[in-house]
């Protein structure tokens, strides 16, 4: 057998890079209806990007329990506040994750929930205010080990 | 299932002041994604919704999807202008409802 030279051992070493960066970038890939929900959710107009800080951690190691904490900068006030934040995953069998409902006597738009990651995906929330604008935030998450039990 | 929901939240409050609920309650939330040993889908099983209110008023409140991890934590704010009790609850899907309550002193 003829050993292999330089020009092959490179073809060879671009193979192995190309088959392990594979599988990532079919991970970005929409996987359920999230789009479904978002439309559900905002009524077909589009959020706008800001407002919201949305917090999680880059890599989940156990997707059953990934710590979401998410805050919107409002006055939480009787003629501002915010109404309904919608948060989405999706790469999830089903796509919605939680619709928080705040009202002025929450103070803050703040709240925070653990939830199930099947694999790694992105998160969206979408904040709905009480006079109707629309603000989106999304995050990639790596989740080491699914958390749907499939 | 069975097991008193856990709540964490000040004694009392400074009037207008904005307070931290921490709830946690035991629950599997079984997503209907698994399946047992014979190969049949385990039927869902989830909290669909949390609630809070003050005074009879909604302070906060979330539908829960089955993508809400098991025994289900939730934390949020809670603007406290006078002394009542926060009432919580958790309904499951099969109908029942899982409620607990908290008094809060205002500050003197």
């Amino acid at each position: 057998m003829k050993a292999i030279n330089r020009r092959q051992a490179f073809a060879l070493g671009g193979g192995f890079v190309m088959l392990t960066l594979m599988p990532m970038a079919a991970d970005a890939e929409v996987t359920n209806d999230a789009a479904k929900w978002i439309e559900k959710f905002t009524g077909g107009k589009q959020p706008v990007k800001g407002k919201i800080s949305l917090d999680l951690p880059e890599i989940a190691e156990n997707g059953n329990t990934v710590p979401l904490s998410v805050n919107i900068e409002s006055p939480m006030t009787a003629d501002s506040y915010v109404k309904d934040v919608l948060i989405i995953a999706d790469g999830n069998p089903n796509a919605g994750v939680a619709t928080l409902s705040f009202t002025p006597l929450s103070g803050k738009a703040e709240a925070s929930i653990r939830i199930r990651l099947a694999t790694t995906q992105n998160v969206v929330a979408v904040a709905k205010m009480s006079d109707g604008s629309l603000f989106t935030e999304q995050k990639t998450v790596k989740v080491t080990i699914g958390g749907c039990g499939g | 299932m069975a097991d008193k929901p856990r709540i964490k939240l000040p004694k009392e409050a400074a009037k207008g002041e904005v307070i931290q609920i921490k709830t946690l309650v035991s629950h599997v939330m079984e997503s209907g994604q698994r399946k047992d040993a014979q190969g049949k889908t385990i039927p869902r099983k989830i909290i669909n919704k949390f609630a809070c209110e003050f005074n009879g008023k909604p302070v906060f409140s979330c539908a829960l999807e089955p993508a809400i991890s098991a025994n289900p934590y939730v934390q949020f704010d809670a603007r406290v202008d006078e002394a009542g009790t926060f009432k919580f609850s958790w309904t499951d899907d099969d109908g029942t409802v899982i409620t607990a309550e908290e008094k809060i002193a205002l500050k003197a």
